[in-house]
């Protein structure tokens, strides 16, 4: 197994497209599925750890939510003017993780991005596991949990429908959606790869279990035909959902009329930082996850930089949101407007607001340097700084413009409990949890969509037959262990020269069997039990063509890039514990939560019996929203 | 149990996917019908190799995603105007712009319903017994290496005359498999 420690090698060509390859290392396609299946054989010391610590942090989520129905929502630090507090910021921040998993799954599959294919699969997991997360906020938020199937088109007890005009419904339709169209293009995109698990297998428990989901999976051609036109239908049908997902969910925002929300930059800006956040919720995983796994030649420098790159645009695009708004708040001339923006970086919450700008615009513009984005410590501190920032981004918008509304009598600011902290970092640990048992049970790379990008997997690849002609692919070879050599040698010599079909091979520039330059050295292999075949076909591998000279190696040397500049990112806002909890007098915490509405209602009846009808009236109102947030 | 084992067919191993590719154009010219490749990913051109006609996938996808549209906008329509109509914000009953959403993320969602149980009905998954799997050299169409089947129902089938293509064809290996 000493290969799977093997070194990074200078980056190798590819052959077929002329720049450097997407897989590195020289790997064959059995290396592959060693490479990924590896860790489900045998887990990681560290898995364990993150594990159990996973696993602890899911169980205060599950505390928090038991101890949330058991008591109400009054145990968090929703109060009027704020009364979409943590719940929403959460559950924005959630989903919005998701989406640079579609992202990278279907919109990147539309513009043949291949790079994709080392990291989609992990992603996509991410996205699932985001999205799961986040569908637990509003569900918890409505506070009464069993009545909320009225949110959906559901015949119930009163012969009501959902609001259909409301936004928040959209939400509910476009949230369970997205999930449900995620699970399927994640588990289309399994379903070769539990066949290979399936094939490996070496229990019985695992083979069932693989075999089960793989579905019979055979690998026919006949059936690639029609899952190839599934998989890219779906990817043509995820690109407009994701981007319509995180639009309706700021549309929650923007149809309201509250100044701050009431924005129509609102669905690119929140896509935009849907991505973002995304992308840097994919480093902080991948980062890791490659270095433990050792799948440093699958998921390589280039795809991490493809990445930052993918976080340094969108992180332009958000901060040019940011000013946009202030902008507008000032040229639109509305008094509201205006106030609610300078009370955002000044108010009473500037310190969210500048946590926000520094995380989020600022530590982006490092990734201009390429010694920074290519190098996996320094990509994986910004990562961490990206994901605080796009929390504190929902944070600043749900709650600054709540807490300073039209009436000034009505303010109050913003306190979270021990119970909303608790229920976030359980959040987390739901996720991460999910996460863990995903990387240790399936395949985290698309090995069959890995190896379909690889030079030698395409029927145009010339395999060295010349010089491999001579070679007989004879020995034992493969965990097969069986032996045909009947055949090898009977066989007339391969005789693709007779076939008239060969004509479409598109060899075009690789076909001169070129001078075969060792850039995958062959030397590692040495201990590889897996037969020769793979060592030879390693060395026939034309690895430089014509186009060499137009793909300059130059980067190579600068890959490990220098740790140095790490220090660089330091923290800079630490006034956070200023928090000036002066204004939170008593009222808010009198009132459980159900009752909260009703107060609001009763002083213009002005009749006291009735008062007994007004909980049940105001109940149908309650699934529709999120909460009691519909006044 | 008395059942004589027949033959499903043979099945000849490549090594690369450029083999396979030949081998395919090949069989194909050689007219045979019912036969297979399988290959751990989808090889690029496979299909034209073999002659295969596209999928009818897509055609499923559109049915399926518009009438998961159309359906979205009748139940929105039904539920909001017609079977229990509520006066919302002074909104009309049908306030189809709102219905928007709705519709696309149902149609979306039936679109993907068709493609995914249109993909696995078409391929008849799943199917747990195949007679491929017989064969001890088979599981590494998992991993790295390519197949070629011939069905011994095909009316070119020839035991010797097949195998003899096949092994032209540069097989690493071809062997009967039992049904």
């Amino acid at each position: 197994m000493s290969h799977y420690l093997q070194p990074q090698h200078e980056h190798d060509q590819d052959p077929l497209e002329g720049r450097t390859a997407l897989i590195q290392g020289g790997l064959s396609f059995h290396d592959v599925t060693e490479k990924v299946a590896h860790p489900i054989d045998v887990p990681h010391k560290a898995w364990w750890i993150f594990f159990l610590v996973s696993v602890g942090m899911l169980g205060v989520f599950v505390t928090s939510v038991a101890w949330l129905l058991w008591e109400g929502v009054g145990i968090w630090g929703h109060m009027v003017p704020v009364a979409w507090a943590w719940p929403i910021v959460n559950f924005v921040f959630w989903v919005g993780i998701g989406h640079a998993g579609t992202l990278i799954s279907a919109i990147l599959f539309l513009f043949r991005q291949k790079w994709r294919t080392s990291i989609n699969r992990a992603a996509e997991a991410m996205t699932i596991f985001a999205v799961i997360c986040a569908l637990m906020f509003p569900t918890i938020h409505v506070g009464r949990v069993w009545a909320l199937y009225w949110a959906l088109p559901i015949p119930n007890q009163m012969s009501l429908w959902p609001n259909f005009r409301s936004p928040l419904l959209w939400d509910v339709f476009a949230v369970s959606t997205y999930f449900t169209v995620s699970l399927l293009f994640w588990y289309v995109g399994l379903i070769p790869d539990l066949a290979t698990m399936r094939d490996r297998a070496k229990t019985r428990i695992r083979q069932l279990a693989y075999g089960i989901f793989a579905l019979g999976w055979r690998g026919s051609n006949r059936h690639w035909v029609n899952y190839e036109a599934a998989y890219l239908l779906l990817a043509a049908m995820a690109t407009p959902l994701v981007l319509s997902v995180h639009s309706i969910v700021s549309f929650d925002f923007a149809v309201s009329q509250l100044p701050g929300w009431h924005t129509t930059i609102f669905p690119p800006y929140f896509v935009a930082g849907a991505i973002f956040s995304g992308f840097g919720m994919v480093l902080t995983l991948m980062i890791p996850l490659r270095k433990w796994f050792r799948l440093e030649q699958i998921i390589t420098i280039k795809h991490l930089e493809n990445m930052a790159k993918i976080i340094l645009l969108t992180g332009c695009i958000v901060g040019y949101a940011y000013s946009m708004e202030f902008f507008i708040a000032w040229y639109s001339g509305n008094p509201l407007e205006t106030f609610v923006f300078i009370n955002r970086a000044f108010g009473p919450y500037w310190w969210a607001y500048w946590i926000m700008v520094s995380c989020n615009v600022i530590t982006p513009q490092f990734i201009w340097f390429k010694k920074i984005r290519t190098s996996p410590v320094a990509l994986f501190i910004l990562s961490i700084f990206v994901n605080i920032g796009m929390w504190f981004e929902r944070f600043v918008i749900v709650v600054s413009s709540l807490a300073n509304d039209f009436l000034p009598s009505s303010w109050d600011y913003f306190t979270p409990t021990f119970w909303d902290f608790a229920t976030l970092i359980g959040s987390f640990g739901l996720f991460f949890t999910l996460f863990c048992l995903f990387v240790r049970y399936l395949p985290t790379v698309a090995m069959a969509e890995a190896k379909g990008v690889m030079a030698i997997a395409s029927p145009h690849y010339d395999h060295g037959k010349a010089a491999a002609k001579s070679v007989p692919p004879a020995s034992g070879r493969g965990k097969s262990g069986v032996m045909d050599s009947g055949h090898d040698i009977d066989e007339p010599i391969r005789s693709e020269q007779s076939v008239p079909g060969a004509k479409k091979v598109v060899v075009a520039n690789l076909d001169p069997i070129p001078a075969p330059v060792p850039v995958a050295a062959p030397e590692p292999k040495d201990s590889d039990d897996d037969g020769p075949t793979k060592v030879e076909r390693r060395q026939e591998m034309p690895v430089i063509t014509k186009d060499e000279a137009t793909a300059p190696k130059l980067d190579a040397p600068k890959l490990d890039a220098p740790k140095i500049d790490v220090p660089k990112i330091e923290v800079p806002k630490i006034e956070v514990p200023k928090i000036e909890i002066p204004n939170i007098e008593a009222p808010k915490v009198q009132a459980p939560p159900a009752e909260l509405e009703v107060p609001k209602f009763e002083p213009p009846k002005l009749d006291p019996p009735p008062k007994i009808d007004a909980p049940p009236k105001l109940e149908p109102d309650k699934p529709k929203g999120e909460g009691g947030d519909k006044e | 149990m008395a059942k004589r084992p027949r033959n499903f067919g043979l099945l000849a191993e490549y090594e690369t996917a450029t083999d396979l590719y030949h081998a395919c154009e090949r069989v194909r010219d050689a007219g045979y019908a019912a036969w297979d490749a399988h290959t751990p990913f989808p090889v690029h051109g496979l299909d034209k190799a073999m002659g295969l006609r596209g999928s009818i996938v897509p055609y499923i996808v559109a049915v399926m995603g518009f009438s998961g549209a159309g359906l979205g906008f009748l139940m929105q329509y039904w539920m909001s105007a017609v079977d229990y109509p509520l006066i919302i914000s002074a909104k009309p009953f049908n306030s189809y712009p709102a219905w928007v959403p709705v519709t696309f993320e149902l149609g979306i969602l039936l679109g993907s319903f068709g493609a995914v149980f249109g993909m696995l009905g078409l391929n008849k998954l799943p199917q747990y017994y195949h007679s491929v799997f017989n064969s001890s050299r088979f599981h590494r169409f998992s991993d790295d290496r390519f197949f070629i089947s011939i069905e011994a129902r095909d009316p070119k089938y020839d035991l010797d005359r097949t195998r003899k293509l096949l092994e032209t064809t540069g097989a690493v290996s071809v062997e009967e498999v039992e049904d």
